[in-house]
């Protein structure tokens, strides 16, 4: 009887509970999302929320409890159940093919037919409609691989628009885009809405939760733990329901008392796209000690390609100079560079920043080939402390880690290693929980007030401002231009890097 | 020398011999597309020759042989989609078995039914079935051109070779589409070993003699795409008859020299010299 739903409901749950061997992901959840909804789900990684939206929309079935569409209990739970019921789901590693088109993803699998051939012009034409009528802006006829991050999104949305889905669940939408392509996202969810959809929106970012949800529900470690109306709550109140307790306020930004010398310098770095175009178009700064530089930019300006040639991993034009406390490096190895005291978290953390079917030990080996084994487990034992890694077990494969928890294990084997003069940090805080962000910025803070040269290359615009001393724009692979983050300026500060990242400087 | 390489005669042996190279080169396009890397186009062109041979023998006629082909080639490629897809076999490892297996099956075969260890009788039940099959040929490139480009299911099976979870997503079942394009593969790589059996008139033990991976470097040379792949075997096929025509003249070169020219190419052609071509993302990976 509980199980009965409001009469308006356009999905939900009842008592769902899913287990992974010894994980409780989802325990006794029971949700209702009523229909014009905007659905905030929200907790830390590791919460179980992926884990309930992929129960509702079926792709793993819930091993008690009942999922409910449209006020009814699917009897055998599956994708195809949900699609039949106008359920769509945006995953959060988009599913396309890049070597197809807009138009013929949207169709793959239901193509309209023209005798025995795809037809292709009508599909053009129906996503061409459909794009048009909700705002989601993308030529159809274009292939996947040549479009922007925020328009492979828009391709996703259509894709389940145009099976007819009343229901559109998002996994983390926003974690991939720019702050212009975050707008523009609202803006289509809201039309959506109005149009007599239903959205639910996974997410860690408070902010996005109050600017757009109608409705928030808290999970925290497979429990559902509150349902809040975001209109009557506040970002920290929000905060503590996730977290579940305060998070720390803005942390201070004491100052590095040191001698300050410059400790990394870049000059006339250049670095060349397969195909011959510039990806960084002769790139100079400089990062002293004690201080934190930040790089910002839209997706694709060149600053993977920056974090990349820093590390040496990929080749430089034959100008380019890369100091680390003097020393020359721009043509030196990675071992070299590391030697000499320069540490990187990567951008990706599966492809470049950890090995997933390794343990965290062998992880922190990485890097350490040569450290004696009491060596290498103090500097677990000191990585699993510092960043309060959870479970704090070494021995554990690192697929066994929440993603937060992944990239405290990344981050603290760079920052803790010895001797560290420069650190590069590319995004990394995407994708990861607010308990490990908090970390992260605090021992990034913190590394600064002992004195090292951080370069954080982030899209966050917000985190940038929190961390860093100055920000450095590139935009087309060139520094388009530098602020200094002075506090009390702040809105001016995020007005004039947001311009230049948007070319102003150029 | 210039006379012969202008003959007729000169361009029918270049046909002659690209024929194979295209059928077995279309087979292989159409798996590798699917995400199937397909090494074992070599023992589906030798055990298509084999069966091709049986066909036309106890059927006394080309037809039947042509159906004994096409038929021994699917099924020796039903039975490496069993291996790969189903049993998510190592597709290297597989496909070199499935050559070996091939191999030795034939020799078996061919000592069991016509007690030789070398070759089978000649068989002039083959009759003039040449022109046909050339155009058969030709018309089979059109045809794998229009179903991979322009049908659901070439594009279900493109899908499919790039990214499986996104076509899974929408409810197509890779492991079909594959089991589907391997057994094609079979069949068309299988009419080539017809064509080889029929062309000698009789079925020599090994007489595939590494067909399969010319057309296998000739497929990545055309990028994937069924036009190039066959206009890339007519490349081949053209070093190898030009090959024969400088050893008949008696140039100055070593004939050792002159028979390596199609494999030169070849390396040449898969050490990445023309052009980078990008591989079907999913090739290669049994999930």
């Amino acid at each position: 009887m509980t199980d009965l739903a409001p009469p308006a409901e356009a999905i939900g749950c009842a008592h769902l509970w899913k287990r992974f061997g010894q994980v409780v992901a989802n325990r006794d959840v029971s949700l209702s999302v009523m229909r014009g909804e905007v659905h905030a789900v929200i907790g830390e990684n590791g919460a179980g929320k992926s884990t309930l939206m992929r129960a509702l929309y079926g792709i793993e079935p819930p091993d008690a409890g009942s999922v409910r569409i449209g006020g009814e209990i699917v009897a055998r739970p599956s994708v195809a159940a949900a699609i039949a019921r106008k359920v769509g789901m945006v995953h959060q590693h988009f599913m396309l093919v890049p070597t197809l088109t807009a138009a013929e993803n949207v169709v793959l699998g239901k193509e309209p037919w023209l005798g025995p051939f795809v037809n292709r012009r009508r599909a053009e034409r129906e996503v061409a409609e459909l794009s048009e009528r909700f705002g989601l802006r993308v030529d159809a006829r274009r292939l996947v691989s040549q479009l922007s991050v925020g328009e492979q999104q828009r391709v996703e949305i259509l894709k389940v628009l145009w099976r007819g889905a009343d229901v559109l669940i998002l996994d983390e939408p926003t974690a991939v885009l720019t702050p212009p392509e975050v707008a523009e996202l609202f803006d289509v969810l809201r039309g959506l809405v109005a149009d007599g959809k239903t959205v639910i929106v996974v997410t860690h970012k408070l902010d996005e939760v109050l600017a757009l949800a109608t409705r928030v529900t808290v999970m925290r470690r497979g429990e559902l733990v509150a349902s809040l109306d975001p209109r009557a709550t506040t970002a920290p109140e929000l905060a503590r329901a996730m977290v579940g307790r305060d998070l720390a306020a803005a942390p201070p930004r004491p100052l590095f008392t040191g001698e300050s010398r410059e400790r990394l310098r870049v000059e006339h770095l250049t670095v060349a796209r397969d195909d011959g175009s510039l990806a960084l178009d002769d790139v100079s700064l400089s990062v002293r000690g004690g201080e934190i530089l930040g790089v910002a930019g839209v997706e694709g300006n060149g600053q993977s390609e920056l974090a990349l040639a820093l590390a040496g991993l990929v080749a430089t034009g034959a100008r380019a100079r890369v100091l680390v406390d003097g020393h020359d490096v721009a043509h030196q190895s990675v071992r070299v560079r590391q030697e000499l005291g320069l540490g990187h978290v990567p951008e990706d953390r599966h492809a470049r920043g950890a090995i997933l079917e390794m343990t965290v030990e062998e992880n922190v080996r990485l890097g350490r080939q040569e450290a004696d084994d009491s060596a290498l487990a103090l500097a677990c034992k000191r990585i699993l402390e510092r960043f309060d890694v959870r479970p704090a077990d070494k021995s554990v494969p690192m697929a066994a880690l929440s993603g937060g928890n992944q990239q405290k294990v990344v981050v603290g084997r760079e920052l803790l290693r010895e001797p560290l003069s420069v650190l590069v940090a590319a995004q990394p805080t995407r994708g990861v929980d607010v308990g490990a962000i908090e970390r992260i910025h605090a021992e990034l803070a913190h590394a600064r007030v002992a004195g090292k040269a951080v370069l954080l290359i982030s899209a966050d615009l917000d985190e940038l401002l929190a961390l860093c001393d100055r920000i450095g724009v590139l935009y087309r692979g060139r520094v388009a231009g530098c602020v200094d983050n002075e506090f009390a300026r702040r809105a001016e500060v995020r007005a004039e890097v947001a311009s230049l990242m948007l070319g102003a400087g150029t | 020398m210039i006379a012969t390489l202008l003959s007729l005669g000169f361009f029918a042996a270049v046909v002659r011999i690209t024929v194979p190279y295209a059928l077995a080169a279309l087979g292989g396009t159409l798996s590798e597309r699917s995400g199937v890397i397909n090494i074992a186009l070599e023992g589906l062109l030798l055990f298509g020759a084999f069966s091709s041979t049986i066909g036309a023998w106890f059927g006394h006629g080309p037809v039947a042989g042509v159906l004994g082909g096409v038929l021994g080639g699917a099924a020796l490629g039903a039975l490496y989609a069993l291996l790969v897809v189903t049993l998510k076999g190592d597709q290297i490892v597989c496909g070199v078995a499935l050559n070996l297996f091939a191999d030795g099956i034939t020799r078996f075969l061919l000592k069991a039914t016509f007690d030789s260890s070398s070759n089978s009788p000649r068989i002039d039940a083959w009759g003039h079935i040449g022109t046909t099959l050339i155009l058969v040929t030709v018309a089979l490139v059109a045809l794998f051109h229009v179903v991979l480009y322009w049908t659901p299911f070439g594009l279900r099976l493109r899908a499919v070779g790039e990214h499986p979870e996104a076509a899974a997503s929408l409810g197509v079942h890779p492991a079909r589409i594959r089991w589907a394009a391997l057994v094609l593969a079979g069949a068309v790589a299988g009419l080539g070993g017809a064509w080889l059996a029929a062309d000698q008139r009789q079925f020599v033990a090994g007489m595939s003699n590494g067909r399969g991976y010319i057309a296998l470097a000739a497929m990545i040379f055309g990028k994937w795409r069924p036009a190039w792949a066959a206009a890339a075997c007519l490349l081949f096929g053209l070093a190898e008859a030009l090959q024969i025509v400088l050893q008949a003249s008696g140039v100055g070169v070593p004939a050792w020299a002159v028979q390596m020219l199609p494999y030169v190419l070849t390396m040449i052609t898969l050490a990445g010299f023309i052009g980078r071509a990008q591989a079907p993302r999913a090739l290669g990976k049994s999930d």
